[in-house]
């Protein structure tokens, strides 16, 4: 059903949802667990969660402070493994991929906001949003067009020559946002995409996601502030690894 | 597989690690350069030793007559000994392991030699047929002397090329007769020798010849000989015989280093080139360590490289990028900055080796030196797949683990 969908979408058939949920499962993950060796100990970050995400969906992860929340991100960004359990994506099975299927998967299916930006360095900001373009292999002029035009959405257009180094925190999040949008992922994945932010810089990144969201991507934010979150359409808590129940409510509408 | 967006990249990444690059590519030239230096150096050495023993055969023992200094049989001390055309027969005849023998009578040095109006003094020595083996001389034209000559005591004359480019110019040498002190001798033969000039300003004449139209009755002022391939203490073998003969036939004691000055050139070059070996096998362990450095250097500074950049490689993966793009671009940013580097030092090497041989002046130790280019390039190549190999295997295990991992990495 969501292979016809897309199709159907991709085709033009289907007008793009704009923030209305549609009924196909973008992620859904069933008795996820992970843990960490540290020493002869395990430490369970995760255990048997379940979560689903339906395309078109804006989702906020909430927890205290080590309850898992970046752990679960990035094992759906695949940055990570995970021990047990089953996870789809788009209804396919993420387990045991090869590099190539990953570095694919991380390429065009994915964008991923850090709360440290991770943008390279020696990299301008042009250079920066245009590296996942870089591993499509689009070529160098095509991918600075591309890219300068995420940059502008972004509102950074005068900044394509700078330096990361240059950038207060915003802007730098503003280039990793649009650089995460550049390859025109299907979902967007941002862990505390404002915590070494400003409040009010934090409404203005906000502000880009939601407009993301409304162009039809599956965006999920991982966050420990309440007001970031109930910019979301649903909060799912995160508590010693396990999703409390009981509260899946929409917070808007 | 040409790409050209990757060179791009890679040539951004080297120039925007200015630090990174210009240490990697410091310790790549560097060794090169010293090594080209150091076999350089190893050349030059055995070319001034080669050239030392350029002019005379490596496997002779001369002789010349000397001054008794030791009484024996009853003779007193002071005695002038003398070679004879007997003594050269007896050491062809009767000593084992003689290969080539010829005696020399010295004429009076730069006699006045004429042909036509053409003017000039040469030296001229007089020999037996053989003395050309023992001189390394290379004929141009004709022959040298022969039995005939001596036995007939031919008027025929060998003549360097110097002497024939004087005497004749353009004019054919052969056949013609020049005047050596008012006596007229045939050209027979020209020729060069490896001695270089001053060896080439000579004339040859037949012994025998020689003693009878100066008076030398059956008097020879040198006797020389090879001996073959034998090995050093053959030749010592050799030696004593003809010293013991010599010295039954002279009466004085073999013992008497003044009464027959002997030169055993076996001997001698057998000293040298062990000298020499030994220095070439420091040279080649030298090379070898210096290369080893390098080699250790290059991976040093990847594995340092490569550890700094796993922040990166963990970006780059999470963007998509596969542990082969990863590695991939490394390993030829490794290979560019080496090969780059070591070509670089490899020229520098070679440039600094031209302008020694061309402006450093004649001296005892070094002569013309080169580098053989087989073993620098061989050595450049070595470097460059070390630095690539030190490359790989850091970035191909970097590139391997999952993306969280290697962005952990701080
Ligand atoms: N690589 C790791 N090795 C060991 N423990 C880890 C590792 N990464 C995270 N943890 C631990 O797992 C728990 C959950 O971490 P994390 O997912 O980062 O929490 P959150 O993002 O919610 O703050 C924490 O207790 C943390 O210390
Ligand atoms: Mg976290």
């Amino acid at each position: 059903m969501n292979a016809l969908y897309s199709m159907l979408m991709e085709q033009g058939a289907l007008p793009p949802c704009r923030c209305t949920v549609s009924f196909v499962s973008m992620i859904r993950l069933t008795k996820i667990n992970k843990s960490y060796r540290i020493g002869q100990h395990a430490l369970h970050v995760l255990r048997d969660v379940d979560l689903h995400i339906k395309a078109g969906e804006m989702v906020s992860i909430m927890g205290s402070s080590g309850s898992g929340k970046s752990t679960l991100l990035n094992i759906l960004g695949i940055l990570d493994q995970y021990d047990s359990g089953d996870y789809y994506l788009d209804e396919t099975p993420i387990r045991a991929l090869s590099e190539r299927k990953a570095a694919m998967y991380r390429n065009r299916f994915i964008g991923f906001v850090f709360q440290s930006f991770n943008l390279l360095p020696f990299k301008n900001a042009l250079e920066n949003v245009a590296v996942p373009l870089y591993y499509q292999g689009v070529s160098r002029r095509k991918r600075n067009r591309i890219a300068t035009s995420y940059l502008d959405r972004v509102g950074l257009a005068d900044w394509a020559e700078h330096l990361p180094s240059e950038m207060s925190g915003g802007q730098k999040q503003r280039v990793a946002i649009a650089r995460a949008l550049v390859a025109r992922p299907r979902v967007i994945l941002a862990d505390e995409p404002t915590g070494a932010l400003d409040s009010e810089t934090s409404y203005q990144i906000m502000q880009i996601l939601e407009e993301v969201n409304q162009s039809g991507i599956t965006v999920v934010v991982v966050t420990h502030e309440h007001d970031i979150a109930e910019r979301t359409h649903r909060i799912i808590r995160l508590h010693d690894g396990r999703v409390q129940t009981g509260d899946p409510v929409p917070v808007r509408q | 597989m040409f790409n050209l967006d990757r060179w791009l990249e890679i040539f951004d990444t080297l120039l925007r690690h200015k630090l990174r690059t210009a240490l990697t590519a410091l310790s790549v030239a560097w060794g090169i350069l010293m090594l080209v230096i150091l076999l350089g150096a190893g050349t030059g050495l055995q070319k001034r030793v080669e050239y030392n023993f350029r002019d005379d055969a490596v496997n002779s023992i001369w002789m010349s007559p000397g001054r008794t200094s030791k009484p024996f049989e009853g003779h007193a001390i002071g005695r002038d000994i003398r070679f004879t055309n007997e003594d050269y027969d007896y050491i062809k005849n009767h000593i084992d392991g003689v290969e080539y023998i010829t005696g020399r009578y010295n004429l009076w040095n730069n006699l006045v030699v004429t042909y036509g109006t053409k003017k000039s003094s040469f030296d001229v020595r007089s020999s037996h047929p053989d003395h050309k083996y023992l001189e390394n001389t290379i004929m141009l034209r004709g022959r040298f002397l022969n039995d005939l000559d001596l036995e007939e005591r031919r008027k025929v004359a060998a003549i360097g090329l110097p002497v024939a480019k004087f005497l004749f110019g353009d004019e054919e040498p052969m056949g013609k007769w020049i005047h050596i002190n008012g006596i007229a001798y045939q050209v027979v033969g020209m020729f060069e020798d490896s001695g270089g000039e001053g060896e080439m300003r000579k004339i040859y004449v037949p012994i025998a010849t020689a003693q009878m139209a100066y008076g030398a009755g059956e008097r020879i002022h040198q006797l020389m000989f090879t001996v073959g391939n034998a090995s050093v203490d053959e030749s010592k073998r050799i030696e004593n015989e003809v010293r013991d003969l010599l010295a039954k036939r002279h009466h004085f004691s073999p013992d008497d280093k003044r009464a027959l000055r002997l030169r055993n050139n076996v001997e001698n070059f057998r000293e040298v080139s062990t000298i020499f070996d030994g220095i070439r096998l420091f040279v080649w362990i030298v090379g070898f360590m210096t290369i080893v450095a390098g080699i250790v250097g290059v991976s040093n500074i990847m594995l340092i490289a490569v550890k700094e950049r796993t922040r990166e490689i963990g970006i780059r993966k999470a963007m998509g990028a596969t542990p082969g793009e990863i590695v991939g671009q490394i390993v030829q940013e490794a290979v560019f900055i080496t090969a780059v580097a070591g070509y670089m030092g490899l020229l520098a090497g070679v440039v600094l080796l031209e302008l020694v041989s061309r402006y450093v002046p004649e001296n005892d130790f070094i002569r013309d030196p080169q580098v053989d280019m087989r073993v620098a390039v061989s050595a450049t190549v070595l470097l460059v797949l070390a630095g690539a190999l030190a490359g790989f295997f850091p970035a191909w295990r970097a590139a391997r683990v999952d993306p969280v991992v290697a962005l952990r990495d701080e």
